[in-house]
C-alpha cells in the first residue's frame, strides 16, 4: 500500500523504515556496576539500525546511565530509580517498559541473553500481546533474525510480523560495544507502579569468585563427572588462575554437587565462546556442547578415546587428567 | 496451606537423547519415526506437583498438553507418574507446526482460568525451541506473578518461598498466589513411572478441548524461513603429550600472553 501511494523504489523505502527502526534497550546492571554483556546487545541494536535509547532502572543506577550514556552509538539514556525496582523483579520493570512502549512506539526491545533478560523480556512480550525472539546470533534485516534451536544442533532464520520485536540477544554472537566520543543525553523517568506484595525479593546466594566472569572470560577451564570430588576441581582452579581463565562445569559435576550451579555451561547453563575452552574429563553430551561449541579453539582432555568431544576439539589428548593436568599447570 | 489446585504443563519433544536431522528442504526437523517424549524440564514440573501433593498442599493435580492426538501419550506419561487427570487441547497437525509459546501461553492462560488453578508450574524450556518463554508470557497474560527457573520451592504462611536459579547463584523470592513457576534441572529427581502404574494411568480421565471452543487465537507471528544444519567444526588432532599440546597452542596464539 505504502509503495504503491508513494511509488518509492525498494531501496529508498527500505531506507525510510531503517531511519525510522528504533530500539530499546534493557540494560543489566547491579546498582553498582554495570554488567558488560550488557554491551553486546548494543552492537545487535546497530545491526538493525535507527536511534538507539538504553534503559537503566534500579534502586541506585544515575552512576550507570552516566557510564551507559557514553558508549557509541548509544543516543539516549533513560533511568529510573526507585526502591520498588529491588532484585530486578520483571513485575516491576514490566509496567515500567511497556508504559514507555505505548508513548514511545519502538521498533525493537533487546536485551543479551542472560537470566535477568530471560525472565523479564517474555513478560513483557507478552504483555504488549507479540512473540519474543530468543537468544539471536545474527541480525538479517529489522524483522528477521537467526537463533538456534534443538541444543544448537539446527540453525533457524525466522521472521516477525509483530509491530515490536522484544529480543533477547546471544552475547557471545556480538561483540561489546565500546566507549565513543561524546556521551547522549540522559532523561530521569517517574516510576509506573507502585510497591506490591505480590513478589517479595528477599536475598540472594550469589557465588563470590576472583576469576574473571564465565560468559566473558577469554579462556574457559571446565571439567565434568571424571572429576570425581569437588576438591578435584582445585586442580582446574590452578590451571585456570595461571591462564586467568574462568572455570565452568558440565551438568554432571553440577549435580553430583562438585561446583556450583552457576558455573554450568550448556543448553540449560550459560552459553560461552571463548578464544580457549579447554575441557577436562567432559564426555562431550549434545546439552554440554550446546554451550561450548562456538568457542575458537577447543582443547579435550580425556581418558576415554571414544568420547564425543574429541568431535569437536581442535586438540585432544587422550590421558588422565589426574597427571597431565598438573603438569599442564607447572609447564605452561 | 492445603487444597491448591495445581496446572502442570506437559510438552511433547524429540527425545533428548535422539540426534536430530535437519529436513533436506529446509523446512525443518525429521520428527517422523523419531523417538519422542516428555520435555525433560517438564517431567520436573510433573514431579514437584506430585510433590506437593504427598505433603498435602496440593489437593488436585491436573497435566494439560497441547498439540496432536500423538500428544495424548505424554498425558498418560504424567498420569502413570501420579497426576490425577489430564486436560488435553487438541492442535491439528498443520496448527501444530507453527505453534508457538505466545499461543500455548494463551491456551494454558485460558485453562487455568477457567478451572480457576491456584499454580501453575511448567518446565524453564522445551529442548527443541530453547525458548524460555512460555512461563513469563503465561503470567503476563494472567497478570500473576512469575517465579522462573526454580531450583526449590516450599509454602509458609499461604505464600510461595522460592529460590531461582540466576547467573551469579541463587536468589531467593517470596511470591503470592496464584502464580506461574517455572521448574530448573535442580528442582528434583522425577520418579519413573512403575508397570501398576502406567495400568492405572490407562483409567484416569483426559478431558479433550479444541482451540476453537477455547476461543483464543492461535495464529503465529513469527515465520520459519530456514531451518538448516549448523556449521561443522572441521575435524582437529589428538596430541601425544602435555608438552605437544602447549607448544600447538603457543603456535596458534592462544597462550602466547604467558610468561
Amino acid at each position: 500500500m505504502l509503495r504503491n501511494t508513494l511509488k518509492l523504489p525498494n531501496s529508498i523505502l527500505y531506507g525510510i523504515i531503517q531511519r525510522y527502526a528504533s530500539t530499546l534497550i534493557v540494560i543489566e546492571h547491579n546498582n553498582e556496576s554495570l554488567t558488560p554483556t550488557s554491551l553486546h546487545s548494543i552492537s545487535a541494536a546497530k545491526a538493525i539500525g535507527g536511534d538507539i535509547t538504553c534503559l537503566v532502572a534500579g534502586t541506585k543506577c544515575k552512576q550507570i546511565a552516566d557510564a551507559v550514556s557514553k558508549i557509541d552509538g548509544v543516543k539516549k539514556v533513560l533511568f529510573a530509580e526507585n526502591n520498588i525496582y529491588k532484585g530486578f523483579l520483571p513485575e516491576s520493570l514490566t509496567p515500567l517498559v511497556v508504559d514507555l512502549q505505548l508513548k514511545m512506539k519502538y521498533t525493537h526491545i533487546l536485551a543479551t541473553s542472560s537470566s535477568f533478560a530471560k525472565n523479564l523480556l517474555p513478560r513483557i512480550a507478552g504483555k504488549l500481546d507479540v512473540a519474543p525472539i530468543s537468544d539471536i546470533l545474527e541480525v538479517k534485516n529489522e524483522n528477521t533474525f537467526v537463533r538456534t534451536i534443538y541444543a544448537g544442533n539446527a540453525v533457524t532464520t525466522i521472521k516477525s510480523s509483530d509491530p515490536v520485536k522484544v529480543i533477547s540477544v546471544r552475547a557471545t554472537s556480538f561483540e561489546m560495544a565500546k566507549e565513543g566520543l561524546s556521551a547522549a543525553n540522559i532523561e530521569e523517568l517517574a516510576a509506573t507502579t507502585t510497591p506490591s506484595d505480590d513478589v517479595i525479593w528477599e536475598s540472594a546466594e550469589l557465588s563470590v569468585s576472583e576469576r574473571p566472569e564465565l560468559t566473558s572470560a577469554k579462556i574457559v577451564v571446565s571439567g565434568g563427572r571424571g572429576m570425581k570430588s569437588g576438591e578435584n576441581f582445585n586442580l582446574l582452579y590452578k590451571l585456570a588462575d595461571k591462564l586467568n581463565a574462568a572455570v565452568g562445569a558440565s551438568r554432571a559435576a553440577v549435580d553430583a554437587g562438585y561446583v556450583p550451579n552457576d558455573m554450568q555451561v550448556g543448553q540449560t547453563g550459560k552459553m560461552v565462546a571463548p578464544d580457549l575452552y579447554i575441557a577436562v574429563a567432559i564426555s562431550g553430551a549434545i546439552q554440554h556442547l550446546a554451550g561450548m561449541k562456538d568457542s575458537k579453539c577447543i582443547v579435550a582432555i580425556n581418558k576415554d578415546p571414544e568420547a564425543p568431544i574429541f568431535q569437536v576439539s581442535d586438540y585432544g589428548l587422550v590421558a588422565d587428567l589426574f597427571k597431565v593436568v598438573p603438569e599442564l599447570t607447572e609447564k605452561i | 496451606m492445603s487444597g491448591l489446585k495445581v496446572l502442570v504443563g506437559c510438552k511433547r519433544v524429540i527425545d533428548y537423547a535422539v540426534k536430530i536431522r535437519v529436513k533436506p528442504d529446509k523446512t525443518g526437523i525429521v520428527t517422523d519415526g523419531v523417538k519422542h517424549s516428555m520435555n525433560p524440564f517438564d517431567e520436573i514440573a510433573v514431579e514437584e506437583a506430585i510433590r506437593l501433593k504427598e505433603k498435602n498442599i496440593a489437593n488436585e493435580i491436573i497435566a494439560i498438553s497441547c498439540g496432536p492426538a500423538k500428544n495424548e501419550e505424554t498425558l498418560r506419561t504424567a498420569l502413570a507418574m501420579g497426576m490425577d487427570r489430564g486436560i488435553h487441547v487438541v492442535v491439528g497437525d498443520k496448527d501444530y507446526e507453527t505453534l508457538q509459546p505466545l499461543a500455548v501461553a494463551k491456551l494454558i492462560a485460558k485453562v487455568a482460568q477457567d478451572i480457576k488453578a491456584d499454580l501453575i508450574i511448567l518446565g524453564k524450556q522445551a529442548i527443541d525451541d530453547d525458548c524460555n518463554q512460555t512461563g513469563q508470557l503465561l503470567s503476563a497474560i494472567m497478570n500473576v506473578p512469575q517465579a522462573t527457573c526454580t531450583s526449590k520451592l516450599e509454602f509458609n504462611n499461604g505464600r510461595l518461598k522460592v529460590s531461582r536459579e540466576v547467573d551469579g547463584g541463587l536468589e531467593n523470592l517470596s511470591v503470592k498466589l496464584p502464580c506461574v513457576v517455572t521448574a530448573d534441572l535442580r528442582l528434583n529427581e522425577p520418579r519413573f513411572a512403575t508397570l501398576p502404574n502406567i495400568m492405572k494411568a490407562k483409567k484416569k480421565k483426559i478431558d479433550v478441548m479444541k482451540v476453537d471452543d477455547l476461543a483464543v487465537d492461535i495464529k503465529p507471528h513469527i515465520e520459519t524461513v530456514s531451518v538448516v544444519d549448523p556449521p561443522v567444526r572441521s575435524a582437529g588432532i589428538k596430541v601425544e603429550d602435555v608438552d605437544t599440546l602447549i607448544k600447538k597452542l603457543k603456535e596458534q596464539g592462544f597462550i602466547k600472553s604467558l610468561s
